[in-house]
Parts: structure tokens; C-alpha cells; sequence
């Protein structure tokens, strides 16, 4: 049967991507963020999954309004990368693991969560950044993925605590999936950011790092976050960690904390980065 | 009952929800076409002409040609969408924020080097505060 044994936690900021791409990383801007980057890919060259569900949100780039899934899990075997506008990231398409997502989805439908299947979406800088803060640039991705988009831009997202049962549907489907394999969760975005109106820029360090323990030690605490918290104390688009839910539902109660990284600023936003493996 | 939307008060913020996105449906729909290089290019030879195949408000026109991306904002736009025009203008994410916080780049990056904006003083330096 597959296994789950630990998840991962980033933001996701295209900027990252860009400074990865255009070898600008060790520039004194960057230098200090990719620091930290450096624990997180020696421990997943020593224990790269399989697979890796990916908890991201698409930043209207494979969704507009046109459609707006909720959940939508993509089924599809190739997930090309995105122009967003300046340029497809020149970084390897992504490769899928229809089986599991097809999997997943019957499992976590029965378990209560009406997931939205996709195929092929393009796939932008919510997914691809992630795989650059862990992977660095290989000439392909050392993992298949499967893409688990968020709606987190057209208010509502859905709740943290529905994000938390979710991590726990997709424990259950991953766990009862018959093939060998070893699979992580990752939840990405955040941390505090504000990118919209005269209060852009926005940065609470302090719900940053109360939010960074409370994913190792009251994840039941966080989950009951009310959106209105995320924006009045985080900012409008700090309401993303509501992702980093899903990835912490799907781990054991207990976990250990393996890497730990926080970064003012990125950009608009500040960058927090963690890794847990489940502890029993 | 109404719907309860506790969000309305926070300063310097709009918050897209369906209300939001009804109203700027079609403005947000306008931003995603300049996805595409054919439709930028038409796009900045005749603005307005570009823009009136949309069904949008004069407003919201109006706004599209003057850039006011904090008026876009109240009439329904959204950030993500902006951004498409950002980019169709050659600008990065940094300067459009930059832009509606009335800051220059160069103050609003110096901001964010120092720590970013506090919750404390949500409208610090900008141009409505």
C-alpha cells in the first residue's frame, strides 16, 4: 500500500522561481532565503517520495472566473508550465500520477469531499515554486505530482477546518491506494502578505511565527482561524495558509519538526518554510 | 437573514467576494485576455477601442485607461487579474503594488527591506493614510 510519512510547507512567491531561473541566487537579496533551502534539499534527496500531492492555488492562470473549483484534484499525465505573462518559467513540465489522483478522488468523494476532477491544467508559479525551493533546477522533476488547487482568490476559500478534514480524507485515500509507493503532502503559500489596495505590504511576523508553531504543535487550534483573522492580522492573501491545513491534516497527531525556515521579505510577502515527519 | 460580511471596515482593504466578482466579471475577464501576446498587442494599439468589446461600466473603462488600479479594485477587480495588466505594461507585481499604495518603488521596496508594513500602521506611508 502507499505510505505517508512526512509533509512540507512553503510559500510559494514567483520571484523565487525568477531568481532560481535567472541564476540570481546568490545575490545579497536572495542569498539569506536560499540559505535555507539548502537542509531542505539534502533531506529530500535522502527520502524523495514517489509522489507528492501538492496543495497549491492557481493564480488565475489555468481557472478565471469562468470556473472556479473549490477543490479540484488533476488527474492528468503531463502538466505543462504556464506563461503567466513574462514568459513560461524555463523549468521541466510536471509529470502526473493519474492512478493515484484518479484514486484519490473516488476515495475522498465517498468520504464526504465533492472534489472536482481536472485533467492537463497548465500549471503556474503556485506549483512550480514549490518544486524549486526542494529540487533546486534538474533537467526533470525526481518526483510525479499531483495537483491539488485551492480556490484561496474568490472569497470564500473554504474554511481551515475543512482544509484540516480534507488532509485527513486524503491520509485515508493515499493510505488505501495499492501500490508501493511513498508519498508527501505539501501545503504552499503564505505566509503574511497583502498585495491589493493602499494597505499593500502588509507583514505580521508575530502570526507568522505563532502559525509556524501552532503547524507542530495545535494544528486543531489553527484550523479554527477565522477567515476575518487571516485578513484583518495577515493580510488578504495570507488567508493561502488555509492550504498548509490540508498538508497537516494528513499527518500523524503527533510530528517532529525537522527544518524550520522564515524570511522578511520576498518581494511583497514573507516567506516561511517547513518540514514535519510524523512522529509515532 | 443577510449573509454576514465582517470584512467591510479594514482599512485599505477590499475583500473579493461575490459581490466583488459579480461586479467585476467582466473586467477581470477583460485582464485574462491579454494572457495571450495577440490580444496585448491589440490591446495597447487602441485601448479604448480594445476595451468597449467588453461588456464592462465607462467606470470601469475609464479606470483601465488612467491605471487607477484602487478604483478597479472597489469596481470589482481583482489583484491576480490586474497583474495581467501589469505585465501587458511591462511593470512587475512589485510596482503595480507600489502604485496603489501611493508609494514610489523605491520607498515601498525600502518598506518591505525593513520589515514589510505593520498591523499597527496598515496605511504607513501610503497615499490615502
Amino acid at each position: 500500500m502507499a505510505r505517508l510519512a512526512a509533509g512540507v510547507a512553503m510559500s510559494h512567491v514567483p520571484a523565487v522561481g525568477a531568481a532560481s531561473d535567472q541564476g540570481r541566487t546568490g545575490e545579497d537579496y536572495w542569498r539569506p532565503l536560499f540559505a535555507g533551502f539548502e537542509f531542505s534539499r539534502q533531506w529530500i534527496a535522502e527520502r524523495c517520495p514517489d509522489v507528492v500531492v501538492l496543495v497549491y492555488n492557481d493564480h488565475a492562470t489555468a481557472f478565471d472566473l469562468n470556473l472556479v473549483p473549490t477543490f479540484a484534484i488533476a488527474c492528468g499525465e503531463e502538466f505543462e508550465i504556464a506563461d503567466e505573462g513574462w514568459g513560461r518559467r524555463p523549468v521541466p513540465n510536471v509529470r502526473g500520477a493519474p492512478d493515484l489522483a484518479w484514486h484519490i478522488r473516488q476515495s475522498a468523494i465517498e468520504d464526504g469531499f465533492d472534489l472536482t476532477s481536472v485533467g492537463g491544467v497548465p500549471v503556474d508559479h503556485g506549483l512550480t515554486v514549490p518544486l524549486t525551493v526542494m529540487f533546486d533546477r534538474p533537467e526533470a522533476w525526481p518526483v510525479r505530482v499531483v495537483p491539488l488547487a485551492v480556490n484561496v482568490i474568490v472569497y470564500p476559500p473554504p474554511s481551515g477546518q475543512r482544509c484540516y478534514a480534507l488532509g485527513k480524507a486524503l491520509r485515508r485515500a493515499i493510505e488505501s491506494f495499492d501500490e508501493d509507493l511513498d508519498v508527501q503532502v505539501w501545503g504552499t503559500g503564505g505566509m503574511s502578505h497583502q498585495l491589493q489596495g493602499p494597505r499593500a505590504g502588509l507583514i505580521n511576523r508575530d502570526f507568522d511565527a505563532r502559525f509556524l508553531d501552532g503547524m507542530v504543535h495545535d494544528p486543531e487550534g489553527l484550523a479554527r482561524i477565522p477567515h476575518l483573522e487571516y485578513i484583518r492580522d495577515a493580510g488578504t492573501e495570507a488567508i493561502e495558509l488555509v492550504m498548509w491545513l490540508v498538508m497537516r491534516g494528513a499527518l500523524d497527531q503527533r510530528v517532529r519538526e525537522v527544518h524550520r525556515h522564515y524570511h522578511v521579505p520576498v518581494s511583497n510577502t514573507a516567506f516561511g518554510h517547513l518540514i514535519l515527519e510524523n512522529a509515532s | 437573514m443577510a449573509l454576514d460580511k465582517p470584512y467591510g471596515d479594514i482599512p485599505g482593504t477590499i475583500v473579493f467576494d461575490s459581490d466583488m466578482a459579480r461586479r467585476g466579471f467582466h473586467a477581470n475577464q477583460f485582464c485574462m485576455s491579454l494572457m495571450r501576446p495577440e490580444n496585448r498587442e491589440r490591446f495597447l494599439a487602441d485601448e479604448a477601442a480594445y476595451l468597449d468589446e467588453w461588456p464592462m461600466t465607462e467606470a470601469q473603462k475609464q479606470a483601465f485607461l488612467r491605471r487607477d488600479y484602487n478604483t478597479l479594485l472597489q469596481l470589482g477587480a481583482n489583484v491576480y487579474y490586474l497583474s495581467k495588466l501589469f505585465f501587458t505594461d511591462g511593470q512587475s507585481f512589485e510596482q503595480g503594488a507600489a502604485a496603489m499604495t501611493g508609494m514610489t518603488r523605491e520607498a515601498y521596496r525600502a518598506m518591505m527591506l525593513s520589515g514589510g508594513r505593520s498591523t499597527g500602521d496598515h496605511l504607513s506611508g501610503g497615499g490615502d493614510g
